[in-house]
């Protein structure tokens, strides 16, 4: 009844998605709440859904599918969140997902007329891959607040492709579905403009990167993991642990009891 | 007037610059995660109905916090 | 620098760099520097024109969220949508009714042509068919009306504003202000209810809110309180204000099992479950248009399929256990009629009788199907050629001495007992705690038995004096 699927481990719901078929691109949405993700999600898979037996979207990851060109796209709508940083359960579900499902591609919808808080959620998912593209959405409402955005520079200050779309309308969403498949095929490669810390941040950084990139063999980004580690971001450590079989020593699992954060 | 003092303490209509938050753990993380950053700007939008919570104007979105929780936020009023 | 360093090595080193630099300090510098970015580029990127629109969502909240307005203004909302729903269900529900029991007897005509005996027709017939007969015309039309009215409030974006104007109330309660969304949430599905639970950060308040979800009266258990309300207190008035007094009852006694949501809540976290609430954010977003179109053709279609499937997979069974139980004999005794015998004195203290109560225990698969199987049981004892439409089951029960009094206790305690098995379940698989699962039934169960109870003999000594 949708139930049990909705309810289980997200490990096991990662399982699913790659077995479900393995000739299809597996591609992320996420944004901020009230983004109008929804409607990109609904907008982009029509009626070709599973969703809840409930109301609202609050927590369950739906997902959905679509062809571009003979491509088959499955589609994850991940919940929305302000940020990656864990610190809730919707950010780590989505967390966890962006960065151990291994989608090809990343959508991150973008309220157009509050830019500068979503744009918050963008710079932190460029620092786990690169496969990302920004859908900028509810460009309608930015008219009508008479909002002027420059596209092109937007892109180029995020190193990223950015897709203007009218969701509800229908507008952009065969451009969004090119980048995608682009990103997806491997003809298009966003290299990402990442932030820069303060220089302690920074140094601790490169050195922690470099004694992680063998370690992470490639699964993960090695500079957004020592980030994760130098703050002392507790659920990171139990991640590794649990989808790359990173063995970890023991006090690290007292420290985490101690303090009381569960997954 | 400048004057530093708690986001609870401020009247809907008013505005204020974050200057710190006293929260320590979880509950920074939380704060500084909906954009309570030193230098962000705030606006009192209104109380509810009965008082308690508040919501906020913060970076565009409109976020509301309990008493409790907006005493832990220092300001600059505007 | 070819030396590969263990992971331990690694995370003490960063554990000494964090250390020196001060986790709090990393962390906030990694925050703020994020948002600052975020800031420049919007700042570089976005040119906001002069024209300036008047501001209608801080308008529309003036209303929907002020001293006068705000929580008459959330009341009325829901009189309103389940007015709708009990006025517009009825008609579709009689045609679906005529339609399923019409081929009922083109079934039982082909059966009998087929030469099957009596004992798998009636099988068949009264116990798989009709449940399911019954199930799909009384549990969809209020399902495919209720829905989409909920899902479109939720597109607008008025379920947050419920969560703001009520905050306070939970946080007395001790509980966490979105509890008023998985209570809504729970108006459809107390599974889904639960499950929506996660929205809730704190443990502590997101058992509160799974424990205290069975207080909202999910879509299996609302066609019974609409179909009682209607019957016996619409009864009462004239045919204009029916559907009008049928709503308000329905209201009414959804407060009450509010009500006892927030005792329980506020009790519960002043007993097992203490501690100090926790960080509480809410985001109000903007007001936006829904889609009706999209939000109609998805609702229906979900609802439809939930309801179809739910009644293949756990009416379709049930009902024919409970046929078998109420047509084999043991030494001249059905075993359901010696059930109920056996619950008739708690069934009658409580305000109703013992049929009744077995009904709410056999229904423990899917609050659906209590009504159906107090139907066959009353059906076992006495004749009735069909049982489609309202008039028919009013005919019913009054048969089998029902009175308002027997209808208001029903719904009450259809408000308050143990949870559906899925939600049961759920709650399992959400606490993974046997001891939290066995409280979420105990706790409502009580709280009905009491009410009820307590009803009960006020009443009776009202009608003495």
């Amino acid at each position: 009844m949708g139930l049990t699927r909705a309810s289980s481990g997200l490990n096991a719901l990662r399982e699913s998605f790659i077995s479900l078929n393995a000739s299809s691109f597996l591609i992320a949405l996420a944004g901020n709440p009230n983004c109008g993700k929804s409607t990109v999600f609904n907008a982009l898979t029509g009626l070709k859904q599973h969703t809840g037996n409930w109301p609202g979207k609050t927590v369950t990851l739906a997902r959905g599918r679509y062809s571009y060109r003979g491509l088959d796209f499955t589609l994850v709508d991940l919940p929305g969140t302000y940020s990656l940083l864990a610190s809730s359960v919707e950010e780590q579900i989505a967390r966890q997902f962006i960065c151990f499902a291994h989608p090809d591609v990343v959508i991150v919808v973008v309220d157009a007329t509050c830019l500068e808080r979503n744009l918050n959620l963008v710079l932190q998912v460029l620092e786990t891959t690169p496969r990302v593209v920004v859908c900028l959405n509810l460009m309608d409402e930015a008219r009508r607040k008479k909002m002027l955005i420059d596209v092109p520079l937007l892109s180029q200050e995020l190193g990223l492709p950015v897709v203007p779309t009218v969701a509800r309308d229908g507008e952009g969403l065969e451009k969004l579905k090119e980048i995608v498949a682009a990103i997806a095929a491997g003809i298009l490669h966003p290299a990402p403009k990442t932030v820069r810390y303060n220089q302690a941040v920074e140094a601790a950084v490169i050195t922690l990167e470099k004694q992680l990139q063998p370690l992470l063999n490639g699964h993960l980004n090695a500079r957004w993991v020592a980030l994760r580690l130098l703050e002392g971001e507790l659920s990171i450590r139990q991640e590794l642990e649990q989808h790359l079989g990173l063995a970890l020593p023991q006090n690290v699992i007292q420290l985490k009891t101690k303090k009381g954060v569960s997954a | 007037m400048q004057m530093v003092t708690y986001l609870n303490c401020l009247a809907p209509g008013s505005s204020a610059e974050v200057v710190g938050l006293q929260a320590t753990g979880f509950t920074r993380r939380r704060l500084l995660d909906i954009g309570l950053v030193p230098g962000t700007r705030v606006e009192v939008i209104r109380h509810s109905p009965s008082g308690d919570p508040t919501a906020y104007k913060i970076r565009g979105a409109i976020i509301a916090l309990r008493r409790e929780d907006s005493m832990q936020v220092l300001v600059l009023k505007l | 620098m070819n030396t590969r360093f263990k992971p331990e090595q690694i995370l003490e080193r960063a554990d000494g760099i964090a250390a020196h630099l001060g986790r709090e300090n990393i962390r906030d510098s990694i925050v703020t520097a994020l948002y600052s970015r975020a800031e420049s580029i919007a700042a570089r990127v976005v040119k906001q024109g002069t024209a300036r629109q008047p501001d209608w969502d801080r308008k529309l909240d003036n209303i929907i969220t002020s001293k006068l307005l705000g929580y008459p203004l959330m009341l009325a909302l829901l009189g309103i949508i389940f007015w709708i729903t009990i006025s517009a269900a009825n008609i579709p529900s009689q045609l679906l009714a005529r339609l399923l029991f019409g081929l009922e007897d083109l079934l039982s005509a082909l059966l009998i042509t087929a030469g099957a005996p009596v004992w798998l027709h009636d099988l068949l017939l009264q116990g798989l068919y009709r449940t399911m007969a019954w199930v799909v015309s009384v549990m969809l039309p209020p399902m495919a009306i209720f829905f989409p009215l909920f899902t479109l409030l939720e597109d607008l974006g008025y379920l947050p504003r419920v969560a703001f104007n009520l905050d306070n109330l939970f946080k007395k309660a001790g509980a966490h202000g979105k509890q008023a969304l998985t209570m809504c949430m729970g108006f459809g599905c107390n599974a889904a209810g639960v499950i929506s639970c996660r929205i809730v950060d704190s443990p502590r308040e997101r058992l509160i809110a799974i424990l205290t979800n069975n207080f909202s009266p999910c879509n299996g258990r609302f066609p019974t309180l609409i179909a009682l309300a209607t019957i016996f207190m619409g009864g009462l008035v004239t045919s204009a204000y029916r559907s009008l007094t049928a709503a308000t009852v329905v209201v009414g006694t959804i407060l009450l099992s509010i009500a006892m949501m927030f005792f329980t809540s506020w009790l519960l976290s002043r007993t097992i479950l203490k501690g100090v609430p926790s960080l509480f954010t809410l985001e109000l977003p903007p007001y936006r248009c829904p889609r009706v179109l999209q939000v109609l053709v998805r609702s229906l279609l979900d609802r439809t399929i939930f309801v179809l499937a739910r009644a293949v997979i756990v009416a379709a069974p049930a009902g024919i256990i409970i046929w078998i139980l109420a047509n084999i004999e043991f030494n001249n005794l059905k075993p359901l009629n010696f059930l109920a015998g056996w619950l008739q004195p708690l069934g009658m203290a409580i305000g109703m009788d013992g049929y009744i109560l077995l009904a709410f225990i056999l229904g423990l698969p899917a609050n659906e199907i209590v009504l159906p199987i107090l139907l066959m049981c009353y059906l076992s004892t006495c004749t009735l050629t069909e049982a489609g439409s309202l008039a028919d089951l009013s005919t019913l029960l009054i048969q089998n001495g029902w009175t308002w009094l027997t209808a208001f206790c029903v719904m009450l305690f259809s408000l308050m007992h143990w949870p559906c098995g899925t939600t049961l379940l759920t709650i399992f698989k959400e606490t993974r705690s046997l001891k939290w699962t066995l409280l979420a039934a105990v706790i409502p169960t009580i709280c009905g038995v009491a009410v009820c109870f307590l009803f009960k003999q006020i009443a009776a000594l009202l009608e003495v004096i």
